[in-house]
Parts: C-alpha cells; structure tokens; sequence
C-alpha cells in the first residue's frame, strides 16, 4: 500500500504528463474546512476514484475542478498551465465536462438536443445569425459520438424521457466524451441507478478512458470503483490521505482508510 | 441510426464490449398512440365543432360568420402566441391581458395629444404605436426581473402586475375611452385582402402566429426555451444564461401583448380601460388546449393555433345557435379541463 503522488498512466506505468493537476488546494466554508492542502493529479487515459465518507469533500473537490466552486487557496493545472475558472462554462472551454447523479438531460428534449444543449450549431448565413439550429448537422454529430463510445440508442431523436435510467446516464457519459478533451469528472454517476445499469456505466467509463480521455470517478459502490479505477483517492476529513492501486490492495484496505482506522494503525499519511 | 434489436445473447456480448442497450418502448400502445398523434388531436376537435355547430347553425358556414369568429380570435392568438413562450417555459403570464389594456390607452394618448397639438397623424400613428410595444416590453420586463431576480413564482408576480397594471390604466386617461385616433389606426382595423375574406389584423395575427412558431421549433431560442421548462438545472448546467432567456420570454408576451392592443384599438376605433381584461384566461385556456404542459417543456404554435380556433368557433357558434351568452365560459372551461385530463394521459406516456 502507498500513498506516494504518482503522475503515471493508467496503462504500463509509463510516465505520462498529467492533464490536470491540483496543487494545494483548500476549502473553507467558515469554519468548516471542507478541503485541506489537497494535492492530485490525473493523466491521459486513467480512471482515478475519489472516494470518502459523507461530508469528507468529494464533492468540493469535483466542483473546483469543474469550476463551480472558486477554492480558498491553492491552484488548479490544465496541461501545465495555470487556470482560474470563473463559472463551470470556463471549465468545459478548457476542456472539462462533469457527469452529475441526476438532473442532467432534458427529458422533453430529444438526445440530439441534449447533446448539443448550450453547444447547438447553426446554419451558415443570415439565418445563422438569428440562430436557425442546423438540426441534421446535429443529428448526425450525435450518431457519431454516440457510436464512438459504443452506446446505442434506438433513435438520437428519441425524447431523453422516453429512455431508461442508464441510457440517461449513457447518453450523459456520451455528451461529456464527446465535447470533454481534457478529463470527465462523474460526482456518483450511478447513485440513482439499479445493479445491472451501474454495471454497463461502468463498462462506459473503461471505454471512454481508452480513447484517452481520464475520468475522475466519485462513486460509494466500492466494488465498482475497485474494478474500473487504476488509481483509488482516499478523502479523509477535507485530506487526501491515501492513492492506492487496486492491485496492490483490497475492498477491506480501501474501507480502512476512508473510515481512517488505516491511519489510525499506522499507514503512512500524506 | 436504428438499431434493431439484438437477442438476449448477444445483447449480453455488447455489453461486454462496454455498449448500452438500445432504448425499447415498454410504453403502453394507447399511450404511445396518443403521444404520436400529439396536438393533431385537437384539430379532429376542432373539425367535430366546425361540423356539429354547422348541423345546429348553418349561418356558421357564411362569410359573416367566418369574420366574426376570426376577428374575434385575433387578440386572443395573439395573446396566446406569447403566452406559449411563457407555458412552454414552465411559467405563466397573468399580465397579458391587462398589458394589451394598458399599453393600448398609453399609445391611444400619446397619439390623440400629438394629434391634438396639430402633428402629422402618420407621424402620430408611428409614434404612438412604438409606445404601445414598449410599453409591452416594458412590462414583460419588470415581470421578468422580478421573477429572475427576486426569485418568485411567475403566478404570483403577473398576478401582481396584472392589478398594477389594470390600475395604472384607469389612471391613464381617469378611466374613460380615447376616440381621437390617427387615420391609419382606424383604417387598420377595416383593411382586408382576398375580396374581403381576409381582415389584415387576422393576416397580421396568423403572420406572427407562423413567424413565432418557427422561432419556437427551428431556433436556439426555442429549444432552450424548451430545455428551460422541461430541467432548468441541466440548462443551467449546460451553460444556458436561464435567467436572461426568462426575461427575454417575458418580453416577447409584453411586446406581443402591445401588438394585440394595437389591434384591439384599430377595431374598435378607440382605446378602452377595460379592453383586455379576463384575456389571459383565453389564452391560457388556448395554450393548454393546444396540448401545451403548464409543468413546462411541451407545446406547439400549431396546438396554439388550434386550441385559439376551438375557443373561437366555440363562442360564435354558441351565438349563432342561440345558446343563453354564459353557456360559452361553461363550455370553454369543460374543453381546458378535458384538454388538461388528455395531457396527463400523454405526459404519463412521455416521461418514465
Ligand atoms: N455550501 C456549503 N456551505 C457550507 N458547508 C458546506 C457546503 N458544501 C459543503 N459543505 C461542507 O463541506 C464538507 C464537504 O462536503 P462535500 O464536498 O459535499 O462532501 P462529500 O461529497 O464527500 O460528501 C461537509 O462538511 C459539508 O457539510
Ligand atoms: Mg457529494
């Protein structure tokens, strides 16, 4: 078991430059510290989880990144470079899309459309500029992305609503793949879903993280982020604590540290 | 790209590979059906009554008729063409009726002064009817802002500005009609084209019914307006400016609703404080009829189109076959609360 930072790939440990890093940050709501010194980082093609108790600052953390939430000090790194993001519009320019629990899609609006949500295309010309949507541009965008991430959809102009509670979160998953180029942060992407559709998400984010793209996963189904991550982040009271590989350790390890007994009986700290 | 559905066995090979099953219809054949034919229900609606009060009252079918119920359904349309923005957004405007009121006494006087202190009535005219949209869009505005801003419910806002506003209106010229009115105003109002059959105020309402319905189903605009109603926190987070866009659909009713008043002025020849009053229940009624879901994200400029016929054909028709004036509202009332009871049915088909 180790808690040493490593910038490594997900895939033969080759040294790989990390896409996103985090350098001390820290969170305070009064005086609440909801993050302490936190330091990470997340390379091209990884899957890394994040997990911890209720309240331990999973959530912050994701929000910083994604820019919906300003630290209280400490900065964040994409592709080396210093960022400030003002508002979760300035995290997806760069690069970064979030896949959240729920309330995501629009169920009145068709796939497509939730796709290209906030993002739509329009035609070239006068009309362009009063916003007349290219809708077969978009259509057909959608089958593209959607296929690059093998999901299938009976139809991309289907109705978001007309759709299971995974294939929500599947077309979610797809819509942060195919505009995210830098990482997709998912804050328990699979929470309100059944056993056998946490499953297929998680099937999801393997094949989105070979295409290159990393994902930072918050999940509380253990077993789950034992099998999809390269890398385990252990949260503990606002400190990251531990970032453990799940081949060199196991369920009960990965329980010990979030419930801090690991630290307790003497594993190194960070 | 339709994929057909792969058997169980090899559906399991797909998910192995990391895919998601295609989506299947677990919804009930009745249900699906009626969320297919969507607001085409309300023509056949539509169709029955054009039939039934031609039966009771032939007069229904001459060209008298046909003015009289399509000049009757100009402010209404016009009225519910924004009121769609605003349902469809999962809001509701109140104000709409007495926004028509009031900016058409606003513009009424400013023209009857300048016309009085020996201005061109063309200039006038031009003047006076720019007041009437601003001061629509005036309205739409404050009522946005509040709703955005001060973070209240839109029923309770336009129910404000709906008595403000009617208030204001009686303050406006001490409760009493403006006659004095520019030529082209009054003209307005009696021009027609197609030998007469078709009055340039029902041109003018079903011009903007098309333009407006366009804006809704083929623009960003209308399909944020949509995403808005159906999640505002996915719009939101899909980087929509929610609050912006809001106060922009308000607008559009406000400035719509000056449109009506221009034309309710033009017809009649004159501006009244009461002109307007009780329309928003029109066009809600209209809207909803339509097919339109007051819980957001649903509803078409067609169905608004048709749902403003319903109620039109309805009232002249109950005229024309002699039927006591208060059996209209009864009437009216029954096709909304049907209209709603068939929404439920095909938004139970819709979501989930
Ligand atoms: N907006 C807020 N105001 C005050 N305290 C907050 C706020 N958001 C989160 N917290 C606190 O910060 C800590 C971390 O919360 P969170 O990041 O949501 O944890 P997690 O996602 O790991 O459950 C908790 O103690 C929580 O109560
Ligand atoms: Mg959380």
């Amino acid at each position: 078991m180790t808690t040493v930072q490593r910038p490594t790939g997900g895939h033969g440990g080759a040294p790989a430059r990390p896409v996103v890093e985090v350098r001390g940050v820290s969170k305070r709501y009064g005086s609440i510290h909801a993050l302490r010194d936190v330091d990470m980082a997340i390379c091209p093609g990884e899957v890394v989880g994040l997990v911890g108790d209720n309240g331990a600052g999973k959530s912050t953390l994701v929000n910083i990144i994604a820019g919906a939430l300003a630290p209280t000090s400490g900065e964040i790194l994409v592709d080396g470079e210093r960022v400030g993001f003002k508002s979760p519009t300035d995290a997806r320019d760069a690069g970064i899309e979030t896949v959240y629990q729920d309330l995501a899609l629009a169920p009145d609006l068709s796939v497509w459309q939730n796709l290209f949500l906030g993002r739509e295309l329009t035609v070239r010309g006068p009309l362009g500029w009063i916003g007349w949507l290219d809708r077969r541009a978009m259509a057909q965008q959608s089958v593209t992305d959607l296929e690059r991430t093998r999901i299938r959809i009976s139809s991309v102009s289907s109705r978001v609503g007309r759709l299971s509670g995974g294939q929500r979160q599947a077309v979610a998953v797809g819509r942060a793949a195919a505009w995210g180029s830098k990482v997709i942060l998912m804050d328990e992407p699979t929470a309100a879903l059944g056993v056998e559709q946490q499953q297929k998400v998680g099937e999801l984010i393997k094949t989105v993280a070979s295409h290159g793209l990393p994902v930072l996963l918050i999940s509380h189904n253990l077993p789950q982020v034992y099998d999809v991550c390269d890398r385990i982040l252990v949260l503990f009271h606002g400190r990251l604590i531990a970032d453990l590989r799940p081949e060199e350790t196991d369920m009960d390890g990965i329980v010990g540290w979030i419930t801090g007994a690991a630290m307790l009986s003497g594993g190194s700290t960070r | 790209m339709s994929a057909p559905q792969p058997p169980a066995a090899a559906l399991d090979a797909h998910v192995a590979e990391g895919e998601l099953e295609a989506g299947r219809d677990s919804v009930p054949v009745f249900q699906r059906f009626m969320e297919r034919i969507g607001a085409f229900w309300t023509l056949g609606v539509l169709a029955v009554l054009i039939v039934a009060f031609g039966i009771a009252a032939p007069t229904l079918y001459t060209k008298a008729a046909w003015l009289a119920t399509s000049s009757f359904a100009v402010e209404y349309l016009i009225l519910a063409i924004g009121q769609t923005y605003v349902i469809v957004t999962s809001g509701i405007d109140l104000a709409d009726g007495a926004t028509l009121g009031f900016s058409a006494m606003a513009g009424s006087l400013l023209m009857e002064n300048l016309l009085a202190s020996h201005v061109s009535g063309g200039v006038a005219s031009f003047v006076g009817i720019l007041l009437m949209l601003a001061t629509g869009a005036g309205i739409g505005l404050v009522n946005g802002l509040i709703i955005t801003r001060v973070k209240l419910p839109p029923f309770i806002v336009t129910l404000g500005t709906l008595t403000a506003v009617t208030g204001a209106t009686d303050l406006l010229n001490n409760g009493t009609e403006i006659t004095n009115l520019p030529g082209f105003v009054t003209t307005l109002g009696t021009a027609n084209v197609l030998s007469g059959w078709l009055p340039v105020p029902v041109l003018i309402a079903l011009a903007l019914a098309v333009l407006f319905g366009l804006g809704l189903s083929r623009t960003r605009f209308g399909m944020r307006t949509y995403a808005i109603g159906s999640n505002e926190i996915a719009a939101r987070r899909a980087g929509v400016d929610v609050d912006r866009h809001l106060v922009r659909v308000y607008m559009i009713s406000g400035v719509l609703a000056g449109v009506a008043g221009l034309l309710v002025t033009a017809n009649f020849s004159a501006a009244s404080p009461i002109a307007g009053a009780n329309d928003e229940l029109y066009a809600i009624a209209a809207v909803v009829i339509g097919g339109a879901s007051i819980f957001g994200g649903r509803g078409t400029m067609f169905g608004t189109v048709i749902g403003t016929g319903i109620i039109a054909v309805l009232t002249t028709g109950l005229v024309l076959a002699n039927v006591q004036p208060f059996w209209q509202q009864v009437a009216i009332g029954a096709v909304v609360i049907g209209a709603v009871a068939v929404d439920r049915v095909r938004t139970r088909a819709g979501t989930d």
